[in-house]
């Protein structure tokens, strides 16, 4: 989501009023927390709906799980590194941590892809029931968000680019999107648990 | 190129569309003509178009929200107007085909583009002002919001001229909305309007519960808050909490309709009642994110012409809450007759009926508002009235669907059209237009005119009772709602009367416009030009700016010592303004067009996405991603205004003050 | 002047009241069985609960109005008034009064008239069943023990009770027959129940209440409620009916159409509800006995699960 860069800091104001850009978009992340919400328990009501097609058992492969898990967490980690160097106002190292993390958030995202590729192709796309509609729709969202999240690393990048000081402005967008990109992390455990391991036992 | 569009889907063969839309053209060159002829292009876009200024938006916004009650209004006395004639074999003047949209648009349009709107606009033009804030913690967002609330409706309108709208009602049950039954655009122009307008929506939530937690004035804790800033946190809390499920409910329909899911059609596994479920958990939540407002609106008016405080200011905010948790807890009421067992029913039932108490202590903190005190009859006061009266009817009848075993011959009647007709026109509209007429002043600088205000609410208020009590009745002689045509003959004469109670609402609009156009003509007359920027004598914030307020609303933030702070200053005689002291720059955001574009892309999007035209839709896409990231690094957002400035905008509205007061 | 107000409102408000009581056709309150004749009931007795509080309310708005106007210098004026414990607890209290009482009733009524209740009858009256389709435009009903259907037609003999299992083979209707009682929605792969009956002879009007599309106005049928020997003479009508419900008529008439008149079939495939039923649950339909999933054998649902 892009939205972090419309929560501009432009109204400054008094002294005693603080930046409102990283609780307004914490604020933000928590009705997207109900989105997921909403969709885990569309996904509850219809996971036995599996119209005469195959069952999460069937399907999913835990070892393309295992990695795009891995991948996942990492990324959290080297993020974290990014923000650690952004703290210590460095630009260089930051700009490479978002850059490590681009490319496992891509590896993830990659991974997700090919997965659903071989589930379409087998005649078990997201129109074969209603569970694989409610299954695709769940973790496809999760899979967007991490797009979102891909564009704006990139974003940042490129602005961060040739400047040596990190502004307050600037500050505020690397920690927006790094509250977004643990987030993802939290919601795709869920997933993970949720849809994949409960589905499999 | 062109996506499933062709010819055939103009409604040429339609004398009623064909007629509006050149009505619609020919307003349309007027309005473009004329602001060409005085050269105000520049202006409009400058002043309002991209303007960040919570004020400016709120114009906006309740202009829009007039544009479509005319629209909404236009097609409720089209329906009335239908069965008043479509009795015992005349099969009236709208087809089904064409009846059925005429409904579901009504609907749509007066929740999302009237009510919506209205309400966002209320919040933008009191809230900052009301907690002593210069504007909105997000302030482009807030123009955004603004121009996604305006695309959705211009989707929706558009859909009148190519294609065809929705004919599913206005929350669009499937299966009946699924592509089996109905296959053309009208059900998606209903999905994306309401997906992008939703955007809107849900962005002004999260930007006035921010605004309102963050940006008080320093010494204004929350139990000091005024009820209409109460009123508007609360329905923030409840967009944020409910918005996001509409969202998810419309795309999911909108996934069964685009890329042939299950999720709820009748085969596959699809469940129809989850999309019930869904939608009524945004839905119920809905009437309360319109009516909380509407009560924070009574609040402020009643106090103010009652010339004393609140009664049980503390005992109003509890309400205000308990309402705002009630609601989440409600939703299965719409749907007693689907078949649940009678413990959900009955939990639901009694959670519903539980509401009318805190509802029913607001009434009565109004009523003993008035109570020893000194009533004032202004037009803002009859609409109050008008209010408590009617309101207090519509809760009643709410309650009686709000029992199942009732709801079981009342559902789906017309008199479930009467009752929430009772409580979103006697509630919601009703305390908008008070609203209007109370802050009026506050926007422009000069009040609106008396007469035909009490003419308007006269209007409006017998009207409504002709129109809607009607209804009750029909209800219990067994008519549901939706109907195109019918061959009873009891239910005949009420429907006749049902009709003549929308032609007075219909002079009732009318006179509201009269309203506006004698109070902008008579603008400067000295009993109407507001100097003081406190017309009423009231008692919060807002009123201690000028008025209209200068764009930064306050040279020095005032500080608040007590509930009714400017009323607390005024009998003190401590000057909220601090007139005179010295002023430091001022700190503001910088007007930007990405608001507009990004509102255009959308309408790009949207229009394209209904059509299939799929070129278009990456046009859309790709401007709307470029054009955020390019206002991400956009440098030039905000400046200073200058002391020397603020100082002069001060100086010359103490002069003004001293004026008025040496009179 | 708010006067003006409340003589307006109260006008039209009373005159409602009165023009109904004087006027025809109120069928909800004018029941002509006994889950309508309790409903009736519930919603007098919940109306005149609510009346306490409510009229009291009007009043004092219009009285509190009136006498503390502006203009009025002789009233008391409380210029700070703004709280009393004592009012507090009343403004609370009597509505939570009121709605402990509505509670209970709901409570009650919510178990006593459960749409899925079976009405109790004389000892000897064995309740009729009826199985009932909505489709698009019209209503089918099916008499499995009599084993014949009808279209838009439903008669049942009076004073037995009438157990109705509704489906949809299209999108949502609502069942609803105002001078019997409870409406229910019929939906497409589900089974709803509905328990009415007549207490009296009558032809009784009968509609969908759930907006259904473009033919939804014309979805009309007529509830005939006779004694028991008419009824049988109905159900022997019916049979000499040279139509028949089999899968290939049923078919026909479950194609959209519009405005369709009565018709009488004389028999009707066995398991036709419960094929409709498992059309769109994979061939499985519950079984109403057991509540097990039990599949049911049929050409439609073999057809939906080959899509």
């Amino acid at each position: 989501m892009a939205h972090d860069t419309t929560l501009a800091d432009a109204h400054g104001h008094d002294e005693h009023h603080e930046s409102p850009v990283v609780f307004g978009f914490w604020v933000y992340l928590m009705t997207d927390c109900i989105i997921f919400g909403t969709l885990f328990g569309v996904f509850a009501v219809l996971h036995n709906q599996f119209a005469g097609g195959p069952s999460g058992k069937d399907l999913f492969e835990m070892s393309t799980l295992g990695l795009e898990t891995a991948l996942l967490l990492i990324s959290s980690i080297t993020y974290g590194f990014g923000m650690i160097a952004a703290h210590k106002g460095k630009v260089n190292p930051v700009i490479l941590w978002l850059g490590v993390t681009f490319l496992l958030g891509l590896g993830f995202v990659g991974l997700e892809v090919s997965e659903f590729r071989g589930l379409i192709a087998e005649g078990n796309g997201p129109d074969r029931s209603a569970f694989l509609s409610a299954f695709f729709t769940l973790v496809s969202t999760h899979g967007l968000h991490v797009t979102c999240g891909l564009i704006w690393i990139v974003t940042l990048m490129v602005q961060l680019a040739g400047t040596t000081t990190i502004p307050e402005r600037m500050m505020n967008k690397l920690t927006c999107l790094s509250l977004f990109w643990h987030f993802l992390d939290i919601v795709w455990i869920c997933v993970f648990t949720y849809v994949y391991l409960a589905s499999m036992i | 190129m062109l996506g499933r569009f062709s010819l055939a889907d103009l409604p040429l063969d339609v004398p009623i569309l064909v007629g509006t839309f050149v009505g619609v053209v020919i307003v349309g060159i007027a309005v473009l003509g004329l602001i060409t002829y005085y050269g105000k292009w520049g202006y409009l876009w400058k002043e309002w178009l991209i303007s960040v200024d919570h004020k400016r938006l709120a114009v906006m916004y309740i202009v829009l929200a007039l544009v479509a009650l005319f629209r909404g209004f236009a097609d409720a006395i089209m329906m009335r107007t239908q069965l008043a004639l479509a009795y015992a074999g005349n099969p009236g003047y709208l087809p089904p085909h064409h009846y059925d949209q005429v409904f579901s648009a009504h609907g749509t349009i007066m929740i999302f583009f009237l009510a919506m709107a209205f309400m966002t606009g209320l919040f933008n033009l009191v809230v900052p002002l009301q907690i002593g804030a210069r504007d909105v913690a997000f302030p482009f967002l807030n123009n955004l919001s603004f121009w996604m609330t305006a695309v959705g409706f211009i989707l929706v309108n558009v859909s009148l001229f190519i294609g065809e709208f929705s004919q599913c009602g206005w929350l669009a049950y499937p299966p009946l909305s699924e592509t089996q039954f109905s296959p053309g655009v009208g059900v998606d122009y209903y999905i994306i309007a309401l997906q992008i307008a939703g955007v809107g929506t849900l962005l002004t939530g999260v930007n006035f519960f921010v605004t309102i937690i963050k940006m008080r004035a320093p010494g204004m804790t929350m139990m000091k808050m005024p009820v209409f800033t109460w009123t508007a946190f609360c329905a923030s809390i409840l967009i944020m909490l409910a918005f996001p499920v509409l969202t998810v409910a419309l795309a999911l329909l909108g996934l069964d309709r685009y890329l042939g899911m299950h999720f709820f059609t009748n085969d596959g596994g699809g469940n129809q009642m989850l999309y019930l479920s869904l939608i009524w958990t945004w839905g119920h939540p809905e009437v309360y994110i319109l009516i909380l407002p509407a009560f924070g609106v009574f609040s402020e008016v009643v106090p103010t012409f009652s010339r004393k405080p609140l009664f049980g200011y503390s005992t109003m905010v509890y309400a205000t809450c308990a309402i705002l948790v009630l609601s989440l807890v409600v939703w299965l009421h719409h749907f007693f007759t689907m078949g649940a067992g009678a413990n959900v029913n009955a939990f639901f039932g009694i959670a519903t009926m539980i509401i009318s108490i805190p509802t029913g202590v607001k009434l009565f903190n109004w009523l003993f508002t008035m109570y020893k005190g000194r009533v004032e009859f202004h037009a803002t006061m009859y609409w109050a009235v008008g209010f408590m009266i009617t309101f207090t009817i519509g809760g009643m009848t709410g309650v009686m669907m709000a029992i199942p075993a009732a709801d079981f011959v009342l559902h789906n009647s017309l008199f479930l059209i009467a009752h929430f007709h009772n409580v979103i026109i006697g509630g919601v509209y009703f305390g908008y237009v008070c609203g209007m007429n109370f802050w009026f002043p506050k926007a422009f600088g000069f009040k609106l005119n008396e007469a035909w205000g009490k003419r308007a609410f006269w209007l409006w208020c017998v009207g409504f009772y002709f129109a809607f009590m009607p209804l009750y009745v029909l209800g219990f002689q067994g008519m549901t709602r939706r109907l195109n045509h019918y061959d009873n003959p009891d239910w005949h004469p009420w429907l006749l009367v049902a009709e003549v109670g929308a032609v007075m609402i219909l002079l009732g609009i009318v006179c509201q416009l009269m309203q506006l156009y004698v109070s902008v003509r008579d603008r400067n007359l000295p009993e109407n030009i507001d100097v003081t920027g406190d017309p009423w004598n009231a008692r919060s914030l807002e009123w201690s700016t000028s008025s209209p307020p200068p764009v930064y609303n306050f040279a020095i933030v005032p500080h608040v010592h007590e509930l009714d702070a400017y009323f607390h200053d005024k009998e003190n005689g401590i000057d909220t303004r601090r007139a005179g002291s010295s002023y430091a720059p001022i700190h503001m955001p910088k007007n930007t067009s990405a608001g507009l574009w990004c509102g255009l892309f959308s309408l790009i999007l949207g229009f394209a996405l209904v059509w299939y035209i799929w070129w278009a839709v990456v046009i859309g896409l790709v401007g709307l991603v470029a054009t955020v990231i390019l206002r991400s690094a956009d440098k030039d957002i905000d400046y200073y205004i200058p002391a020397e400035e603020v100082a002069r905008i001060e100086n010359e509205h103490s002069r003004k003050l001293m004026a008025q007061a040496a009179e | 002047m708010n006067r003006k107000v409340v003589q307006y409102g109260q006008m039209a408000g009373l005159a409602s009241l009165l023009l109904l009581g004087g006027c025809s056709g109120l069928d909800v309150l004018d029941p002509k069985g006994p889950v309508g004749d309790q409903q009736k009931f519930l919603i007098l007795e919940s109306t005149i609960a609510m009346l306490i509080v409510v009229i009291p309310t009007i009043l004092l708005t219009c009285w509190f109005a009136w006498k503390y106007r502006s203009g009025n210098t002789s009233a008391e004026y409380l210029k700070n008034w703004s709280h009393s414990n004592k009012l507090e607890v009343i403004v609370w209290g009597v509505p939570t009064i009121i709605i402990v009482f509505l509670a209970v009733i709901t409570y009650q009524t919510c178990y006593s008239l459960d749409p899925y209740k079976p009405l109790e009858a004389k000892a000897d009256v064995k309740p009729l069943h009826v199985e009932v389709v909505a489709l698009d435009w019209k209503w089918l009903f099916i008499y499995p023990e009599q084993g014949i259907a009808t279209v838009n037609q439903l008669a049942m003999p009076v004073n037995t009770p009438v157990d109705f299992l509704l489906t949809s083979d299209s999108v949502m209707n609502a069942f609803f027959v105002p001078r019997l009682g409870s409406m229910i929605y019929a939906m497409a792969g589900m089974q709803t129940q509905l328990h009415l009956m007549a207490s009296e002879p009558g032809d009784f009007a009968g509609e969908s209440a759930n907006y259904s599309g473009r033919g939804f106005s014309d979805m009309k049928f007529r509830a005939l409620a006779m004694p028991q020997d008419q009824f049988d003479a109905w159900v022997a009508k019916v049979r000499e009916s040279s139509d028949t419900l089999d899968d290939a008529s049923y078919a026909r008439l479950a194609a959209p159409s519009e405005a369709n008149p009565v018709a009488y079939y004389s028999t009707v495939v066995p398991n036709l509800f419960d094929q409709i039923v498992a059309k769109y649950n994979n061939g499985m339909v519950m079984d109403k006995s057991t509540g097990q999933m039990i599949h049911v054998q049929s050409a439609m649902a073999d057809e939906s699960m080959k899509e």
